[in-house]
């Protein structure tokens, strides 16, 4: 286990994905539309795009809670020089999230939450791990708090825990730094950077500048469910996150 | 994993839920006591009305408080998206249907327990001689109500008026497995008491039946 609660999934080094024509309808409403994007192993990508892009549909078929309407979702392992793909249920729990809710549950306390995923997972030495989660997260001291009773930052701090409990390969995130301060911004920044080092894939939904994204090595924006500008893999993603801070102002 | 220790993980967290919050237990059994005690007064029956009329009165009493219950058993999965996170883990479909499952049949079968003695005081009914078969039929009945209970609240969970989709969808497909609780435990209450083969038969035949078709459909269930 990392010095920041997130374990690497053993087998795996790192876990790719590729969207192919991928769209989504609800209704009338046409959230995604022919998506083509290739995310290799190891890439941290930033998902820029204003409110409505389609940014959490994205994440979200990504990390299998939604079907597509059309297209192909693939995911693949990087085996030497080579890569190969991985069978839906094989990468599923190499998949964590992060998403808008805290997928979490009110009326448990922090510890029982982790404790309930983990043992979900089927990981080994459940207590440790999640004593170390929560120490890493800076919830040591609140383990036996009931997560009602938690702030939105140490609410959120919990969720990403959650997210990493299983040392996942490919990471979602949907806008990850919501409700945090900036000591939890500094820690998110910092086990984003330690992932990213270790090979895990990070996909990294924000419309708002924050630390994490300096940590980006390509980003894609979105807009009206379509890809708009994607600065590849040695492209420069400054300009597109200038471009968003310039938004913001 | 296996299904059985998935499913054993998920059942604890939902005692542990409930035990913390006591929403769904508190409901149900204050629901019931009202109606037994409620209708005890209003009829004051005598034990011959009660053997007649007690067992539909007891099931009905049963499905509205299983109606109550299961409305929040999927809803509390949603209340901050916990059930995509369970959608995310590596654990079947059937065996996060069976947690709840097995979840909503104790809470059912504990607030069974706390009127059957009431029931049997209010309507004058002498329950002691045949308890063995009629636990038998309550297990089964009630295993009934949870299953097909549990798969139409995850159907209706993604719904907007779920509260009243879940009654509709829920009380015609239970109505055969009602009317085979009630004989059966009409037989048991019957002057002599004996237990009804054929509509314990038909009570079993329902549960294997949508246990099956729950673990068929399961993956289309929890998909979003």
């Amino acid at each position: 286990m990392s010095a920041h609660g997130a374990t690497l999934a053993p087998g795996v080094a790192s876990l790719g994905i590729c969207f192919e024509g991928v769209a989504k309808r609800f209704g009338p409403l046409t959230a995604l539309r022919e998506i083509s994007l290739e995310i290799g192993a190891g890439e941290f990508v930033a998902l820029l795009g204003p409110n409505g892009a389609g940014k959490t549909t994205l994440l979200r078929i990504a990390a299998l809670l939604m079907n597509p309407s059309s297209g192909n979702l693939r995911f693949t392992v990087a085996t030497g020089a080579a890569q190969q793909d991985l069978p839906l249920e094989q990468a599923k729990p190499l998949l964590g999230m992060v998403a808008h809710n805290s997928l979490l549950y009110d009326e448990l306390t922090a510890s029982e939450n982790l404790t309930f995923f983990a043992q979900l997972y089927g990981l080994e030495d459940v207590r440790a791990r999640v004593l170390a989660a929560l120490e890493t997260c800076g919830l040591g001291a609140r383990a036996q708090g009931i997560v009602r009773a938690f702030s939105r930052g140490m609410r959120q701090r919990l969720t990403i825990a959650r997210a990493l409990l299983h040392g996942p390969r490919l990471l979602l995130l949907d806008e990850p730094a919501a409700g945090l301060d900036h000591q939890g911004l500094a820690w998110l920044a910092v086990t984003l950077a330690r992932l990213r080092d270790g090979g895990c894939t990070i996909l990294m939904s924000t419309h708002a500048r924050n630390e994490s994204l300096e940590l980006a090595t390509r980003a894609v924006s979105l807009a009206g469910g379509r890809i708009a500008h994607d600065t590849g893999l040695r492209g420069d993603v400054r300009p597109l996150l200038a471009a968003l801070q310039g938004a913001e102002a | 994993m296996t299904t059985a220790r998935a499913a054993a993980i998920l059942l604890a967290k939902e005692l542990r839920l409930e035990f913390r919050a006591r929403e769904l237990l508190n409901a149900t059994v204050i629901f019931s006591l009202t109606v037994i005690v409620l209708f005890s007064y209003a009829f004051d029956p005598t034990a011959e009305e009660s053997r007649h009329y007690g067992p539909g009165l007891l099931w009905i009493a049963f499905l509205f408080a299983a109606s109550l219950m299961l409305h929040p058993s999927f809803a509390r999965e949603q209340s901050n998206g916990a059930l995509d996170a369970l959608r995310m883990a590596p654990v079947s479909s059937f065996a996060l249907l069976l947690g709840k499952m097995l979840a909503n049949f104790i809470f059912l079968a504990v607030t069974e327990a706390i009127l059957l003695p009431v029931f049997a005081v209010l309507y004058h009914v002498s329950l002691l001689g045949v308890l063995g078969p009629l636990i038998l039929v309550f297990v089964l009945g009630t295993a009934g109500l949870t299953i097909v209970g549990t798969v139409f609240s995850a159907i209706s969970a993604h719904a907007r008026m779920r509260e009243l989709l879940l009654p509709l969808l829920l009380f015609p497909i239970l109505a055969p497995l009602l009317v085979a609780a009630v004989e059966a435990t009409a037989s048991l209450l019957a002057d002599p008491p004996a237990l009804d083969w054929a509509w314990t038969a038909f009570l079993v035949g329902f549960d294997v039946i949508f246990l099956t078709a729950a673990w068929l459909l399961c993956d289309f269930l929890i998909e979003e």
